[in-house]
């Protein structure tokens, strides 16, 4: 029997990077929350500059609930499913803010109006065939109040490029207006990284830092970044990276209205008859706990979003959990990040340290910034050159066909002399939703509590496909220009289970085709708020926590402001 | 552009092999080039008898698994490799730990290719040619070698992986000894603080020669890979696992 809790005002489910911020506007507002993490308290002592530890034996993600839990993947309803070794995203007070590579983007203008822009640009036989894409319920006009909050509240570095229309050059040109700078300027740039912003403007690009989240100088009694070279995968040893673990969670704790419940594995969400929710219940140590709460707000991963919303079935929702419109688990995306492109150059690069936030970027072939008139495409694709490698890494890259083997004599020479003379980009680029791109319940796969996994049926259509090798050229012709001598064109893989997972609880207005509206609500449960990436409906072409945590921002704020119109 | 040497046929490699093979050295035959002046190999000559056990393996095991990771990462004239390195140790150390799910692929792994050796080269790997010894070893590579469970090819990538661990992790897994492995690619090593100086291109950095955890201020890893918080996380989440069923598919 599970032992039931003093009732609260609101439970978060899940204290990441998106749960994690709205605890801070629900307590400032004098709301008092309970927020249940599946993961623990980890420290800047548990996170050694430590390649073994982190990036090969995935710690801490390889002991936890998420490990137990991986999604399932099928290119289509027929084709076969296997099952990742691990998954990519870890439980934490912080989630995998603890261990991302914190580029804290804003999406730009087009992201919100893809179908309305691209009818009114090209024509609506642009939309791609089977796409599902809606223009998103509000524009970036919207949303900028809370990415600017988030930016201020947690800490963003970074290169304004539009303040309120004035462009600076030194910026993103492209990007949307803000009203104002960056609260930091932006991580420094290296040789390197130098070399490669030249060889962009050589082109006639416009090339710009880009924004992180993560200290450049000292912010809020927290020391700046200190560019070890182990960030990726691995966590900050000085608090340079500002995840809610060291932001907003420990602020909304100071008021007294938050508190942390660690190893919560929430298993169901709860309604009373007439289909409002009661509460949820959680495992800790074997045993069940029932929390009771005036509303609930679900913010787990994407996979996990919609899992246990079809994992809590009622009377007042057979199919699972705000889902009598058949809607949960539809929409889903997810962004194409294999397509990288690997470059050789004839001298050492010095890439031996830094961090994947530390690069630049180029915007000139993402969203709708060129015109795509005689294209069979829609969309585009940022691209990024950091610096960030590490030695086994090093020793296993590749040889460009300039070695026979991959082992011996001629081998060890290349890597000899060639391990520090290679980069890889990171190339994101516009994914669309699809009518057969969708998450659901795995029929056989399940966790040690013996419920189902998630399953992700989901493939690259043409235009992702399109759009990758698009900006994989750009990427050749940047580094040629930097003066690499060999490049390489990565794959670019398959849907199954990643890190930056969207859709499945989409945000809009209509109740036919989203789960939630445009304040995160849903449609069918008044006191039920989703956040996270499963609310965005477009990916854009870059990463998505700061929408992320600006969504959350603003849910939260609205429910503060109409509590008693959603509790009632 | 693909990954080229995935196109090249076997006989490709076995002549880029021979063609290589008179510039190598391999420390179960030592052979220095004329005139190559050669690094100190770390072990005593092939006819000694066995030194030091490796954790996990039977000295038979451990010798010939030293002898593969030597072939992989060859002490050459350019200098050290996995066997200065000490990757086989790493890997024994590991297979009582975090690489415990491979151990049987080890032993499985090690005896079939003794066995394939015997079989198509009449003798075992130990006693064979510097010649034989590589050609050997690409049929393990390339999947040819017969008599291992989930092919050889599989076997082959598990020992590369493992011995690029052990040549270029930190040394507090055992592995990378003196810091072989990261001077070998210039890796300058853990630096807690890098300036905009050390990023310069051109830069000289002198070696740091440290592990991650001679800070002291970082909760060491243990064997199994699991720190103590995760360890108590892991155990505390035992009960939990217990409520249910677990049906895990085979795929």
């Amino acid at each position: 029997m599970p032992i039931n809790l003093k009732p609260t005002d609101v439970v978060v489910v899940g204290l990441g990077a998106a749960g994690g911020v709205a605890v801070l506007p629900l307590a400032q507002a004098g709301i008092d929350v309970v927020g249940l993490e599946a993961g623990t308290w980890l420290t800047k002592k548990d996170f050694a500059p430590d390649e073994l530890k982190f990036n090969v034996r995935d710690w801490p993600m390889a002991v936890q609930k998420a490990q137990q839990e991986v999604p399932t993947h099928r290119i289509n309803a027929t084709a076969t499913t296997t099952r990742a070794a691990g998954h990519p995203m870890m439980n934490a007070v912080g989630g995998t803010t603890l261990h991302y590579w914190a580029q804290s983007w804003r999406l730009n203008p087009w992201d919100f109006k893809v179908v309305s822009e691209t009818t009114k640009r090209y024509g609506a036989s642009r939309i791609p065939k089977g796409s599902t894409v809606e223009d998103w319920p509000f524009g970036l006009d919207e949303l900028e109040p809370y990415y600017d909050k988030v930016e201020y509240e947690t800490g963003v570095s970074g290169q304004a490029g539009n303040i309120k229309g004035t462009i600076d050059t030194r910026g993103n040109i492209f990007e949307g207006i803000r009203t104002r700078a960056y609260p930091m300027p932006p991580l420094r740039s290296t040789g390197f990284i130098d070399l490669m912003t030249s060889a962009a403007r050589g082109l006639g690009w416009h090339p710009f830092p880009g924004p992180a989240s993560i200290n450049s100088r000292p912010y809020q009694n927290r020391g700046a970044c200190m560019y070890h070279g182990f960030c990726n995968k691995g966590g900050c040893h000085v608090d340079a990276k500002n995840g809610p673990h060291l932001t907003t969670i420990p602020r909304a704790q100071e008021t007294g209205r938050l508190k942390v419940v660690t190893r919560a594995h929430v298993t169901s969400l709860d309604v009373d008859a007439s289909g409002r929710m009661t509460g949820v219940t959680y495992v800790t140590d074997g045993q069940e706990f029932f929390q009771p709460a005036k509303v609930v707000l679900l913010a787990g991963y994407t996979y996990e979003n919609t899992r246990l919303l079809l994992l809590s079935k009622s009377k007042a929702f057979p199919n699972g959990l705000s889902n009598n419109h058949g809607q949960v688990g539809r929409h889903y995306l997810s962004h194409a990040q294999g397509a990288s492109v690997t470059a050789l150059f004839p001298f050492n690069i010095n890439a031996w340290y830094g961090l994947p936030a530390q690069g630049v970027a180029v915007d000139n072939f993402a969203d709708d910034n060129f015109d795509h008139g005689g294209l069979d495409y829609i969309g585009g694709g940022n691209l990024w050159v950091m610096s960030d490698r590490r030695p086994i890494s090093a020793a296993g890259m590749g040889t460009f066909g300039r070695t026979a083997m991959s082992w011996g004599s001629e081998w060890k020479a290349f890597i000899m002399k060639n391990a520090d003379r290679t980069n890889t980009s990171y190339l994101q680029k516009t994914t669309l939703p699809y009518e057969d791109n969708f998450l659901d319940l795995d029929p056989v796969a399940k966790d040690p509590l013996g419920f189902p996994v998630c399953r992700i049926t989901a493939d690259y259509k043409d235009n992702e496909r399109r759009v990758s090798e698009m900006a994989q050229q750009r990427m050749i012709e940047w580094y040629k220009a930097a003066g690499a001598i060999a490049t390489q064109a990565n794959p670019i893989g398959s849907m199954n289970v990643t890190t930056h997972a969207y859709g499945g609880t989409r945000m809009g207005r209509n109740p036919e085709t989203n789960v939630v509206n445009e304040w995160g609500f849903s449609h069918e449960v008044p006191n039920l708020g989703v956040l996270g990436a499963s609310v965005m409906g477009t990916s854009g072409a870059r990463n998505p926590t700061l929408t992320v945590q600006a969504l959350a921002w603003r849910t939260a704020e609205y429910l503060g402001k109409n509590w008693r119109t959603l509790t009632i | 552009m693909a990954d080229e040497t995935k196109g090249v046929s076997r006989r490709d490699l076995l002549k880029r092999a021979g063609l290589a093979g008179a510039a190598l050295t391999i420390p179960a035959a030592p052979a220095t080039p004329a005139g190559v002046e050669q690094a100190k190999p770390a072990a005593p000559a092939a006819a000694a008898p066995r030194r030091e056990p490796i954790e996990n393996l039977t000295p038979a095991e451990a010798e010939l698994l030293e002898a593969i990771c030597a072939h992989i990462i060859p002490s050459d004239a350019n200098g050290p490799g996995a066997r200065e390195a000490r990757a086989a140790h790493y890997i024994g150390r590991a297979l009582g730990g975090a690489l415990k799910g491979s151990h049987d692929a080890y032993r499985a792994g090690l005896a079939a290719f003794d066995r394939y050796c015997q079989s198509s080269r009449r003798a075992p790997f130990l006693q064979l040619s510097e010649r034989d010894q590589m050609s050997a070893l690409i049929d393990v590579e390339i999947g040819a070698a017969t008599g291992f469970t989930g092919g050889s090819g599989q076997f082959f990538a598990m020992v590369r992986t493992h011995t690029l661990q052990g040549t270029f992790g930190d040394p507090y897994y055992g592995g990378n000894a003196n810091y072989v492995g990261w001077d070998l690619i210039g890796y300058p090593g853990i630096r807690l603080n890098v300036t905009a100086e050390d990023q310069r291109l051109g830069a000289r950095l002198t070696p740091t020669h440290q592990s991650a955890y001679d800070n002291a201020m970082f909760t060491k890893a243990s064997a199994s890979a699991r720190s103590a918080t995760a360890d108590k996380q892991a155990r505390q989440e035992k009960p939990t696992a217990a409520l249910g069923k677990s049906v895990a598919r085979a795929d």
